[in-house]
This record gives structure tokens, C-alpha cells and sequence, in this order.
């Protein structure tokens, strides 16, 4: 059973992630996006951005590491096993581009239990070095509760 | 003109085991039920599925193809509806995606801004839910 106690709790902000321009043309390339924003560094600038652009669920890479960290904590109590993913969604306050360095820090917003599954919202907040947010992600997960 | 309404060129996508395994290497996500039989079948699934954010990028594509420029999507979200399976073959899994401009508003900067709500098919089913973009559009 997971704790309710962490519910409204925000958790100690991630270890800072630098964005690298290969990690962007190999997620560009695993998911076929094919623009030359995402590879090139000259066509990026030249349409304004400081550097390669990532694709825009790119942000995943980085939050989903930190996101398993929780859910695997025994103090938490979660399934991991059995989880499924139930919805997400990502807003991107500006693109995230190769060379930014970024925190991510997990907001626990809601848990809830119904029809035998606990469903659990967390919100990602992240920022740049210079503390502007850079985009907000939402998920829900959801684990079959004991019977 | 883009306007509501306005339909998205129709992207045919297919999905192989390989897919699978470049998606995981690149996004970190090592689930065994994203290439192994085995693990997907004992939690019972029919066999190994997509990722849920590897079907996710691959709709946001629809919308990127057409706009041309990944860096101008604002907002993006989706419900996992139904599971993406992936047969260990050649030809893999069909996804067909296809998309309607349901509004454009005008920011206070002048910028139009199009809803996009996208509709991914697999094996004749809907597998993503309330799958909307919003993105920018130039000029």
C-alpha cells in the first residue's frame, strides 16, 4: 500500500542533467523525427536556437530515471512490477536544447485508489542554471492495489 | 490557410522489434515487456508491447512533419489507451496516425497557436486517448 503521507510533498530536486547533442540525435533517431534542427547544429542556429533542439518528449530521458528512483523506494510502497502508464503530458515553457543544464524536482500531487488499482499523479518541474523553468511534465501511473 | 478544421497529412508508421530496441537505448526505458516474450507474456500481455512514450513521439511526428519544426510544439498530452503489440517479424506493427486542427487562437504577441487533436490507430483500435498538441504556426 503507498504512503498518502506523500501526497503534496515535493522531493529533493535531481542532480543536475547536461543536455548533449548526441543524446539528442540518437533520441531524433530512435523516434524518425528526421528535421535538421534536432542533428544539425548550423540549421538550429540559423533558426534561432542556441543549439540542437530536442524532439518534445525528449524530456523523458532525464525525468524518468529520478521518477523510478521514487517508485522503487521501499518507504513509498509501490508496485513497480505490475505499473502501467495512464497518461502524460509535457509543457514546454521554451525547447529544451543541447548544452542546457537542467534540475528536475518531482511533485507527489495525488494517489488515489479505485476499482482495485492505486493511481498515482506526479508532476515534473524543471529548470534551467539560471532557475527559469524550462518545462512542466505530468504522468499518472497506475498499479493493481493488493486483493 | 490552417484553420479549425484543417485536417494533417495521414502518417503510416510501422513499429519492428528493432524500433523497440533503439527506443530503449535511447530513452533509457529497459522494461523487459518492451523486448521480451517471455517477461510480457508471464504479466500477461499478448507478447512484447511499444512503449507507451515511444508511441507518444512517434504521434508527436504527425504534428512535426507538418508544421516542420519540432521546436514548435508547446504542449502535448495523451492517455494510454490500449497497448501497441509488436510482433518479432520483418514487418512489425502498422501505426496510423491522422489529425484535425480542432482551434487556432491568437496570442497577446500576435502568435497563432493550433490545437491539434491526433488519433493513433493500431490493428483498427485507437490506442492513444485525448491526444492533443499544441503548437505554433509561423507567419
Amino acid at each position: 500500500m503507498p504512503d498518502p503521507s506523500f501526497v503534496g510533498r515535493a522531493l529533493p530536486p535531481s542532480a543536475p542533467y547536461t543536455v548533449g547533442r548526441e543524446k539528442i540525435r540518437e533520441f531524433a533517431l530512435a523516434i524518425g523525427e528526421g528535421a535538421s534542427v534536432c542533428t544539425d547544429v548550423g540549421a538550429a542556429r540559423a533558426a534561432g536556437h542556441r543549439d540542437v533542439v530536442a524532439p518534445p518528449t525528449f524530456s523523458v530521458t532525464f525525468t524518468m530515471p529520478h521518477i523510478e528512483a521514487f517508485l522503487k523506494d521501499p518507504a513509498f510502497g509501490w508496485d513497480y512490477s505490475r505499473m502501467v502508464h495512464g497518461d502524460q503530458s509535457i509543457t514546454l515553457h521554451r525547447p529544451i536544447c543541447g548544452g542546457d543544464v537542467l534540475t528536475t524536482t518531482i511533485h507527489v500531487e495525488d494517489l488515489k485508489t479505485r476499482a482495485g488499482s492505486h493511481m498515482l499523479t506526479l508532476r515534473c518541474e524543471i529548470v534551467d542554471a539560471a532557475d527559469e523553468s524550462v518545462a512542466t511534465t505530468r504522468l499518472m501511473l497506475v498499479t493493481q492495489a493488493d486483493a | 490557410m490552417i484553420e479549425k478544421g484543417t485536417e494533417l497529412p495521414p502518417l503510416p508508421l510501422r513499429v519492428t522489434r528493432a524500433d523497440l530496441v533503439r527506443y530503449a537505448g535511447a530513452s533509457g526505458d529497459f522494461n523487459p515487456i518492451h523486448w521480451s516474450d517471455r517477461v510480457a507474456t508471464a504479466v500477461g500481455l499478448p507478447g512484447v508491447i511499444a512503449h507507451g512514450m515511444l508511441t507518444m513521439a512517434l504521434a508527436a511526428r504527425l504534428v512535426t512533419d507538418w508544421v516542420g519544426d519540432p521546436a514548435a510544439v508547446r504542449s502535448y498530452s495523451v492517455r494510454f489507451t490500449r497497448p501497441v503489440v509488436v510482433p518479432d517479424d520483418d514487418e512489425g506493427a502498422l501505426l496510423e496516425l491522422s489529425g484535425k486542427v480542432t482551434a487556432v487562437t491568437e496570442g497577446d504577441d500576435g502568435t497563432r497557436v493550433a490545437s491539434v487533436l491526433i488519433t493513433a490507430r493500431f490493428d483498427e483500435k485507437t490506442v492513444l486517448g485525448k491526444a492533443v498538441a499544441e503548437v505554433t504556426l509561423k507567419g
